[in-house]
C-alpha cells in the first residue's frame, strides 16, 4: 500500500522535475521580455532528438552527444530570438504569441524533415535495470532526472544571486527601463535568456527521452505542462515554476495510479483552472497593478 | 453622410461587397473540391468573427475556442445520432448548452489577465477535448463518430452547392450581427475595456458584464459553426475540439487583423486554403506553414487587413 504510494510519488517527481525545468525556461524568457515562448516544448524535443541522432546515428559517445545536443538547441534558441522575436519587439503580446507558435510549428516541421516521424529511444544514461529500494523499483534514469534538476536549481540560484549577469537579468525583470538606465544591455539579456531557456529545455529533453521516447511532437504536451508549471507558480518566479512543476507531476502520477489513467493529462489543466479561479496570479505571484 | 459615402463604410459597403463575392463565387469554382474548401472557409470565418469580437475588440485572448466548436459539433452528433433529435433542435440545444457553460465559467475566467487568461482558456479547451476523447461510450472516443445529414422540416440539403448557400447565408448573418454589436454602445464599451479596464470601470462601464457577454456570444457562434460543420462533413473526431484547432482559429484572427470583422474572414480564407496549396510541398508543408505564420506576423504585426487598408489609405492621400 505504502510502497505503491512511494512508487507513484517517485514517477510523479521524475516527470514533475522535467515540467519544472521547462517551466523555469518559460519564466526566464518571460522575465526578460514579457513574452510567453510557445516554442519552449520544441527545445525539449530538439534536445532529445539531437542527442538520439548524435548517439545512435553519428556514433558519438554519450558524454559528447549530450553536451552537443544541448549546445545545438541553444543555437536554435538564439536564432529564434535573433530572427523572430527581435524584429517584432514592439508588436503586441498576442502577435508575439502567434510568432512563437509559428516557430514551434516550423521547428516541428524541421524535425520531421530531418529525423522522420518515428518514435526514437535514447538509451538510459546508466542502464535501465531498476534498483530495489525496500520494495520500490527505482529507475536509474529517474535518479538522473532528479539529481540533474537539483544541481540545475542550485546553479540557477547561485547564478541569479551571485553573478553580474544573473543580477542584471533580475533587474530587467523588475524594471526594464531602470535597468537600462543603470547600464544593463537589455538586448544582450534577452539573447542570453533565450539561450538559457533553450539549454534548460534541451536538458529536460535529454533526461526524459529514455523514459518517454522522443518524436517530433513530444514537445507539445511537455511544453503545455511546463507552461502550467510556470503559471501555477506565478509567472516570472523561476522558483515558483519548480514548485508548480512538482505539483503538476505528482498529481498526474497520483491520478493515473489511483483514479484513471485516461484523465491523467487533464489533471494539470484542472489544477491550473482551480488555482487561477481562486488565485488569479498563481500561487506565488503578486497582484499586478495597472496604470491608467 | 450622403448615400454614396455610406457605401464606403464597413457596414454597407463591406457587406454588399461580401454578398457580391458570395453570389458570384460559384461561377469560378470548377469542381466540388473547391466548393468544399470554400464552405470550410465560411465555417471557420463564422467562428473567427466571434473570436475576434472577444480578442480584437474586447482584448481578451482565448486559446481554447475549438473546445466550444467541439461542444456544438458533438451536441449535434450525439443528440441526432443517439437520441434521434431533429438536427435543428440539436443545434439549438448545443448552442444553448455551450452558451450556459461559457456563462458559468466566464466570470472566473474573465477575471484573469494576459498570460493567465491565455492559460485559463487553453486549459478549458484541453479539458473539453480530453473529456470528448475519453467518454468513449458517448462520443466514440478518439476514432470519432458518424453524423447524419441535416434536415429542416423534412427538407434535406444535399450537394455542395446547397451547403454553399447555407454557409454563405450564415456568414452574412454573422457579419451583420457582429457589425451591429461593434457599432452599438456594447461595441464602444468593449473597446473601452480593451483600452483600459480600470479607466472603463471609472467611466461607469460594467466591465465584467461586457466581458462575460462577448465571451458567451463568441462561444455560441463557435458552437453553431461546429454543429453545421459536422452535419456537412458527416463525421466528427475529438481533434475538432483540440489544442491545435484552437491555435488555428486564433492564428486566423490575428493574421487577418485584430479588431477587424473582415480581417477574420480574410484570415480564415488564407489559413484554410494555405494547407491545401502547401500539400504541393509534401514534406516541407509544416516548415512552410510555420515560416509563413512567423513572416506575416513579424512584418505585419497588426495583421493583413488593417495593414493593407492603411497602405491603400496612404496611397489615396
Amino acid at each position: 500500500m505504502f510502497t505503491e504510494f512511494l512508487q507513484f510519488l517517485l514517477s510523479g517527481v521524475t516527470v514533475g522535475a522535467t515540467y519544472a525545468l521547462v517551466g523555469v525556461g518559460f519564466s526566464i524568457i518571460y522575465n526578460a521580455s514579457q513574452v510567453i515562448n510557445f516554442a519552449q516544448g520544441e527545445f525539449v524535443m530538439l534536445g532529445g532528438m539531437m542527442a538520439w541522432f548524435l548517439f545512435e546515428r553519428a556514433g558519438l559517445p554519450m558524454p559528447a552527444a549530450v553536451p552537443l545536443a544541448i549546445a545545438g538547441t541553444v543555437l536554435v534558441g538564439l536564432a529564434l530570438e535573433k530572427f523572430a522575436i527581435e524584429p517584432a519587439r514592439n508588436a503586441s503580446i498576442v502577435t508575439l504569441i502567434i510568432i512563437t507558435i509559428g516557430a514551434s510549428i516550423f521547428l516541428r516541421g524541421g524535425a520531421q524533415l530531418v529525423w522522420g516521424r518515428d518514435f526514437h529511444a535514447l538509451p538510459a544514461l546508466s542502464g535501465d535495470a531498476p534498483i530495489d529500494l525496500s520494495g520500490v523499483a527505482v529507475n536509474p534514469q529517474s535518479l538522473w532526472v532528479m539529481g540533474c534538476t537539483v544541481v540545475v536549481v542550485i546553479l540557477l540560484h547561485w547564478f541569479f544571486s551571485r553573478t553580474m549577469t544573473g543580477r542584471a537579468m533580475r533587474a530587467v525583470a523588475f524594471n526594464m527601463l531602470a535597468a537600462q538606465l543603470a547600464g544593463v544591455n537589455n538586448r544582450l539579456i534577452l539573447m542570453f535568456s533565450f539561450g538559457l531557456s533553450a539549454a534548460l529545455g534541451a536538458l529536460a529533453g535529454v533526461l526524459i527521452a529514455p523514459i518517454t521516447l522522443t518524436y517530433p511532437d513530444v514537445g507539445i504536451m511537455l511544453g503545455l505542462k511546463g507552461f502550467c508549471a510556470a503559471i501555477l507558480g506565478g509567472l516570472g518566479y523561476p522558483y515558483g515554476a519548480i514548485v508548480g512543476g512538482l505539483i503538476v507531476g505528482i498529481s498526474e502520477a497520483m491520478t493515473a495510479g489511483y483514479v484513471s489513467s485516461a484523465y491523467k493529462d487533464a489533471v494539470a489543466f484542472v489544477i491550473i483552472l482551480m488555482t487561477l479561479f481562486f488565485m488569479p496570479n498563481g500561487l506565488f505571484g503578486r497582484r499586478g497593478i495597472e496604470r491608467v | 453622410m450622403n448615400r454614396f459615402m455610406r457605401l464606403a463604410t464597413p457596414r454597407y459597403g463591406g457587406m454588399l461587397g461580401l454578398a457580391a463575392i458570395i453570389a458570384v463565387l460559384p461561377a469560378f469554382l470548377p469542381n466540388s473540391f473547391y466548393f468544399d474548401v470554400v464552405i470550410l472557409v465560411g465555417l471557420n470565418a463564422i467562428v473567427c468573427i466571434g473570436l475576434n469580437l472577444l480578442v480584437g475588440y474586447a482584448g481578451q485572448i482565448s486559446l481554447g475556442h475549438a473546445g466550444f466548436f467541439g461542444l456544438g459539433a458533438y451536441a449535434s452528433a450525439i443528440l441526432t445520432g443517439n437520441y434521434g433529435w431533429p438536427p435543428v433542435l440539436a443545434l439549438l440545444a448545443g448552442a444553448a448548452g455551450t452558451g450556459l457553460l461559457a456563462f458559468a465559467v466566464a466570470r472566473p475566467i474573465m477575471k484573469l489577465r494576459g498570460h493567465y487568461l491565455a492559460m485559463g482558456t487553453l486549459g478549458l479547451g484541453i479539458i473539453i477535448s480530453i473529456v470528448l476523447t475519453q467518454e468513449v461510450d458517448l462520443t466514440g472516443g478518439p476514432d470519432g463518430m458518424p453524423v447524419s445529414g441535416f434536415s429542416v422540416l423534412g427538407w434535406e440539403p444535399s450537394g455542395v452547392l446547397v451547403w454553399y448557400w447555407i454557409v454563405g447565408g450564415l456568414l452574412l448573418l454573422t457579419v451583420w450581427l457582429a457589425l451591429n454589436i461593434v457599432e452599438s454602445p456594447v461595441g464602444r464599451a468593449l473597446r473601452a475595456v480593451h483600452g483600459s479596464e480600470a479607466a472603463a470601470q471609472t467611466m461607469g462601464v460594467d466591465v465584467v458584464h461586457y466581458k462575460v457577454l462577448v465571451f458567451v456570444v463568441s462561444a455560441v457562434l463557435a458552437s453553431i459553426a461546429g454543429s453545421v460543420f459536422v452535419h456537412y462533413i458527416g463525421f466528427v473526431t475529438p481533434s475538432e475540439a483540440g489544442f491545435v484547432h484552437s491555435i488555428e482559429l486564433i492564428t486566423m484572427v490575428v493574421l487577418g487583423g485584430l479588431a477587424s470583422i473582415y480581417g477574420a474572414v480574410v484570415g480564415a480564407a488564407i489559413l484554410t486554403t494555405l494547407p491545401q496549396l502547401l500539400t504541393a510541398l509534401h514534406d516541407y508543408e509544416m516548415l512552410g506553414f510555420g515560416a509563413i505564420m512567423m513572416g506575416v506576423m513579424i512584418f505585419m504585426p497588426k495583421g493583413l487587413v488593417p495593414t493593407v487598408a492603411r497602405l491603400i489609405r496612404d496611397r489615396v492621400r
